[in-house]
């Protein structure tokens, strides 16, 4: 028994108008995250103690930039959609929670685009 | 529930919070999992330093390394490498819970306990690696 509309019910969306867009999006970045981790790891690991020439010749090869950006990329998603759960999770107050999610926002939009432009910067 | 004199034997909290509960390995892990999480958002101001830096050149890069060769740098980068070990294994446990597995009571506790063990052996096995490809190991 339901007393919702058929089109309501066939959208598969409740009160809060939106529906698991949020929950789905942090589990593929996630499955997406494991090699991709493995990888930056990796990456990391190699670049240590190495001249400048090194870092950048590792990340100019075409699959390093390629397999950054997504690291990257998949990152920056994943963070923001897990900062946006913590803030909703403990602040309250709407002022306060509206001005932090711009914050998480803006902290994901910078990070992104500055290792994107880097990357591209250093393998193009 | 109303107070009945053998409740308030006990002394039982009406709402029951965090400071009540003793601390299971899977309530802990589950705020670890947290903690490294918003640790690793701001772990990831590192990475864009290092590639910006990259990007930028010789002198903007070893400024980045001279940072991340100091004590305080390498504390910090041991307690990335740790953050990110934690949270790859725990998130994988995360999307085996998520697909129904790994939910009975001694597994779970079970798989906390290695978790933990596997992510600081892990963030060892990461700094290991690191020296002896600087040529310090």
């Amino acid at each position: 028994m339901s007393d919702r509309t058929p089109f309501s019910r066939v959208q598969g969306l409740g009160a809060a108008h939106s529906g698991t867009e949020h929950f789905w999006r942090e589990r593929a970045t996630s499955v997406a995250l494991i090699p991709l981790t493995a990888w930056f790891v990796y990456a990391a690991v190699h670049m240590v103690g190495q001249p400048y020439a090194s870092a950048f010749t590792f990340l100019h090869e075409p699959i390093n930039a390629i397999a950054m950006l997504l690291f990257v990329v998949a990152s920056v998603i994943h963070m923001t959609l897990g900062i946006q759960v913590v803030i909703e999770d403990y602040v309250h107050t709407e002022g306060t929670k509206l001005a932090l999610f711009l914050a998480n926002k803006a902290f994901g939009w910078i990070i992104g685009i500055a290792c994107v432009f880097s990357i591209l910067r250093i393998a193009l | 529930m109303a107070e009945t004199p053998q409740n308030r034997a006990h002394a039982r909290p009406m709402s029951p919070f965090l400071s009540i509960f003793r601390w299971p390995a899977t309530m802990a892990a589950s705020i670890t999992h947290r903690v490294t999480g918003v640790g690793l958002a701001l772990g990831m101001i590192l990475v864009t330093w290092l590639l910006v830096a990259v990007a930028t050149g010789p002198g903007a890069y070893d400024s980045f390394v001279m940072v991340a060769q100091s004590s305080i740098g390498r504390l910090i980068l041991f307690g990335f490498a740790w953050a990110v070990a934690f949270h790859f294994l725990n998130g994988i446990r995360h999307l085996a819970w998520d697909i129904g597995y790994g939910f009975k009571l001694p597994t779970a506790l079970a798989a906390s306990f290695v978790i933990y063990g596997l992510s600081i052996l892990g963030a060892i096995a990461i700094f290991a690696c690191a020296y002896h490809q600087a040529g310090l190991l």
